[in-house]
């Protein structure tokens, strides 16, 4: 019983990663595309924070490699550095999990700056360094969407009471 | 680990098609809004806009076959001439027709996603990439239902081209932002204006020779550097258009002459 207790809800979640995915890809106006927030990072803070049991480093590892493929960069370079910040996100769920929604949003702040400066760093390595106060930008949009995303997300796993 | 492999080698290159194959319906889903946008414009036209273009097409495409007529003579007796001159011979080039998928790539780099892959055609890696009015950019991965090309707007491209005007021969770098490209190791007084026309120069024998490239925006002369500040607006509709052309430069006959093209080619991979 309690392993098909346990399997409930996994087509919720391949289903979030597939709308986070479609999202990072989408056509924006030239210029605009630096202010979009990480979604798959964000999407797989949330599953690995509120299922740390179901999703965990080697599944961030997996979705980073799909974004290397898809954003033709380096192969390994996202999925380091997502196999990296859910690390981190599953060493403080515990921590992050009890505290009210802003203060979330600071954590989740952090957590998508270090993501961004280890990106602007193998971009660096690679002889491609963008301006440095882009990186700042896109995890603060990140952080002032999480309220949101964790919402809807919350409701969303209540609904189908993944677990 | 994997990302010095990547770097270095092409051995995960299996890897990244395979992961390709998966991200392809995802890469096509986002596709299609603009797709389903286009394919209205094209159904819901009236009779009369129609035949207005069907008129102008006409009246343009009788104008360019009397350009075409004087272009073949032209061409013929250039072959001659080089044939005289004992230098490479240019010949036509293949082309083919390739949509652009409009998803979002990295966005601090200037990429595109094509639709074409090696499935059905024989496209190869450093493959140049035109549209109707200039060269765009080049191919860098090819999977099996789509390539990525790198335009040449992007920080990491470099192009050799010269002026149309005298020859001169410069470096075209992408600058990351769109329509600027730089100019690099023109000295001061160098003969460049405001205008003038770059095209190709075919020197890093990956672009064929003689294509448009753009055209000088600025020039700034500062003597206490030791180069001028050259910005050229790029001919191609890089943000615009979504319809391109691959283009199968002909080194066949490079190849018989001993062009250092040939050399490089034989050396690289």
């Amino acid at each position: 019983m309690s392993i098909h207790e346990r399997r409930r809800g996994s087509w919720i979640i391949t289903f979030s990663f597939i709308v986070a995915i479609l999202l990072s890809i989408l056509p924006l106006p030239p210029g605009l595309h630096a202010f979009m927030p990480s979604w798959l990072l964000l999407t797989t803070i949330y599953w690995s924070m509120a299922l740390p049991h179901r999703i965990g480093i080697g599944v961030a590892w997996g979705l980073g490699l799909l974004l290397d493929v898809l954003y033709d960069t380096l192969l390994g370079q996202h999925a380091l550095v997502m196999a990296l910040v859910i690390f981190l996100t599953l060493h403080l769920h515990q921590r992050i999990r009890v505290v009210p929604l802003w203060q979330q949003a600071i954590t989740i702040y952090v957590l998508c700056l270090i993501y961004m400066l280890i990106i602007f760093w193998i971009k660096g390595l690679q002889g491609v360094a963008p301006d440095f106060w882009m990186a700042l930008i896109s995890p603060l949009i990140s952080a002032l969407i999480w309220p949101a995303v964790f919402v809807f997300m919350r409701n969303l796993r209540r609904y189908y009471q993944v677990n | 680990m994997l990302m010095t492999l990547d770097y270095r080698t092409d051995t995960v290159r299996s890897i990244r098609a395979g992961l390709s194959v998966i991200i392809y319906p995802m890469q096509y889903l986002v596709d299609l809004p603009g797709n389903f946008i286009s394919w209205t414009r094209d159904t819901f036209v009236t009779h009369y806009t129609l035949q207005e273009e069907n008129t102008t097409l006409r009246t343009q495409n009788q104008i360019l076959k009397a350009q075409l007529q004087k272009f073949t003579f032209i061409e013929a007796e250039n072959v001659h001439l080089r044939e005289l001159l004992q230098s490479s011979k240019r010949v036509g080039e293949r082309m083919l027709v390739a949509e652009l998928l409009s998803v979002d790539l990295d966005p601090f780099r200037r990429q595109v996603v094509i639709n074409k892959g090696s499935l059905n055609n024989n496209l190869y890696v450093n493959q140049p990439l035109l549209d109707a009015n200039g060269v765009m950019g080049k191919i860098v991965h090819i999977y099996p239902f789509t390539s990525t090309a790198i335009l040449i707007t992007d920080p990491n491209h470099t192009l050799p081209v010269q002026v149309a005007r005298n020859g001169l021969r410069t470096i075209a770098v992408g600058t990351g932002s769109d329509n600027q490209l730089k100019l690099l190791y023109l000295p001061n007084n160098a003969d460049i204006r405001v205008g003038d026309k770059l095209i190709t120069s075919g020197l890093g024998c990956v672009f064929p020779a003689g294509y448009p490239v753009g055209r000088v925006t600025t020039v700034n002369t500062n003597p206490r550097l030791p180069f001028a500040q050259v910005l050229a607006k790029p001919a191609a509709k890089l943000d615009r258009s979504r319809e391109v052309l691959l283009v199968w430069p002909s080194h066949a006959s490079q190849a018989k002459m001993q062009t250092p093209c040939s050399r490089t080619q034989k050396t690289a991979p």
